[in-house]
């Protein structure tokens, strides 16, 4: 199962085991990580599980969807390297994927 | 609600036609019955036509996904205020203020970016020390052994002085603030004869009080506070005096209403669940869910509207461009196909966060984070400071199916 490393904003570091097919904001809650708060479960339409993609893997990760890039646009502290955790799925070539997390989801 | 009243409501909601059941009724609201009516809505017309109803004709979308589905759905679903806004009681046209949550992209983003870094992060962190000052303040002052009005002493007081921050509002006059979304969010009815024109008048008062605010600081630097923001903003500094009317009404009612309403329905369902309540206090690291919790249950804002502007199909009901569209998130936070067990108040749900109580998409609540940490800390604060707060009498409610919240709840702290 390939591993993502979440950073929180205080810089704790958690390492966790994400299913090929589930998305980077469920790895988060369903191993109890904390700082994505995923208010709409994965929909795409709150913008609540903002995370920093680490630069090296932003190639493999891939780009905004439409309305990812619209939701992102109301998120605080937005980076060229934002991205919504829910709309990154996890596959094979994303072992070893590091994410951090802003000051707070919102 | 007493148990004969939901009897009847219940046996009522059941009797009646389907294509009368009215859901902008505010007597259904003010009595606390709308849940059957909800509740038969949801398995039998989920996506329900009401012909000519008090607030004219309108869909009402009750089940979870169904509104998610239209709150995301932006550009069939528009808030565009002169269509009638968000909203289900439509103003005469020439009071159909210009405000961002009534805008469609790019004008409404625009507009809320100018605002939105108020109730960022790092403004929240700032604004917690605040906030709790003021919270203890407040609970520190309140009577014992008598009884009291909870929404005016508690619920009002701290976000009114919260929302007279924000705005940097002569704090002596913040009650005003108060007034003004009282008057906004009271619908005239359609025999009370010329109240659109009384309640314009008294926002006009609200826009010239404003007004000065804004002269004030348009000619002073930039500052951190929503007037402020408003007039140095390249988005919003050229409202006209409408538009710039139209956007303090939204703060007002969005900073007032909401949060008052989820303080005082807290409190309400502590005391109506004490099992609930217990485990809070044995364990205060339960608070933000219980919180979140709250905010579910209570859903202080009962609906949202749109209006279609392109034919659309929802859930095999054929929407026309130009149907008003309503959303209740008050039915959709209690849809068991989505949330379990919805009808109990549970302050350590596995997934609190789940609820619409927010709205989602592109006009998802902007201070919803804000509205978050002040019943947090104000719980906080309780936990810590008062053992004891008993309700002793019925709430009164808001006779509004927009504004879900409370005009009193008697309480008494016993020394």
């Amino acid at each position: 199962m390939p591993k993502v490393t979440y950073i929180e904003y205080n810089d704790a570091v958690h390492e966790v085991d994400v299913p090929i097919g589930r998305s980077v904001m469920q790895g988060a809650v369903e191993n109890g990580v904390p700082g994505i708060d995923a208010d709409c479960g994965g929909a795409c339409a709150c913008a609540t599980c903002h995370v920093y993609v680490a630069p090296d893997w932003l190639a493999r990760v891939g780009s905004r969807g439409e309305r990812e890039e619209e939701m992102l646009g109301f998120a605080a502290e937005t980076q060229p390297n934002s991205r919504l955790a829910c709309q990154i799925k996890m596959t094979a070539e994303l072992e070893g994927l590091v994410v951090r997390m802003p000051e707070g989801q919102h | 609600m007493n148990a004969i009243s939901i009897q009847e409501a219940r046996a009522q909601a059941a009797a009646m036609p389907l294509e009368q059941i009215d859901l902008s009724e505010p007597e259904l609201f003010r009595s606390d019955t709308v849940w059957p009516y909800f509740e038969r809505l949801r398995r039998e017309a989920p996506i329900h036509y009401r012909k000519d109803g008090r607030q004219g004709s309108f869909w009402s979308i009750t089940k979870y996904n169904d509104i998610m589905a239209v709150d995301t759905n932006h550009a069939v679903f528009s808030s565009e205020s002169s269509l009638g806004g968000i909203t289900m009681a439509d103003a005469p046209p020439q009071m159909r203020r210009p405000m961002f949550i009534a805008m469609d992209p790019p004008k409404h983003d625009e507009q809320r970016k100018a605002v939105s870094p108020i109730v960022a992060p790092g403004n929240l962190a700032k604004l917690e020390s605040l906030i709790r000052s003021r919270a203890v303040a407040i609970l520190d002052s309140l009577p014992r052994n008598e009884t009291f009005n909870w929404v005016d002493k508690v619920s009002i007081e701290l976000t009114t002085q919260m929302l007279a921050t924000l705005f940097d509002f002569p704090f002596e006059d913040r009650r005003l603030l108060t007034y003004w979304s009282d008057v906004a969010t009271t619908i005239p009815t359609p025999d009370q004869v010329g109240g659109w024109e009384k309640r314009d008048a008294e926002l006009r008062k609200c826009l010239e009080y404003f007004t000065r605010l804004w002269n004030e600081r348009v000619n002073a630097e930039p500052a951190n506070d929503l007037v402020s923001m408003l007039a140095h903003s390249p988005a919003t500094r050229n409202m006209s005096p409408m538009e710039y009317l139209g956007n303090l009404v939204l703060l007002i009612v969005g900073g007032n209403d909401t949060t008052r309403n989820s303080i005082t329905g807290g409190l309400l369902f502590m005391s109506q669940n004490p099992d609930q309540y217990r485990k809070m206090r044995e364990n205060p690291k339960l608070i933000p869910s219980a919180v979140s919790e709250i905010i579910r249950y209570q859903t202080p804002l009962a609906h949202m509207r749109r209006t279609a502007i392109a034919d659309i199909e929802l859930g095999g009901k054929q929407i026309r461009k130009g149907d008003k569209v309503v959303m209740w998130y008050l039915s959709g936070n209690r849809d068991d196909e989505v949330i379990e067990n919805p009808d109990r108040f549970i302050v350590d749900r596995a997934r609190p966060r789940q609820h619409l109580s927010f709205g989602f998409g592109i006009h998802r609540c902007v201070g919803n984070r804000l509205a978050e940490m002040q019943l947090q800390i104000l719980w906080e604060e309780i936990l810590q400071r008062i053992p004891q707060i008993e309700v002793v009498g019925e709430p009164e409610r808001v006779a509004s199916c927009f504004v879900h919240g409370f005009s009193s709840l008697p309480v008494r702290i016993p020394s």
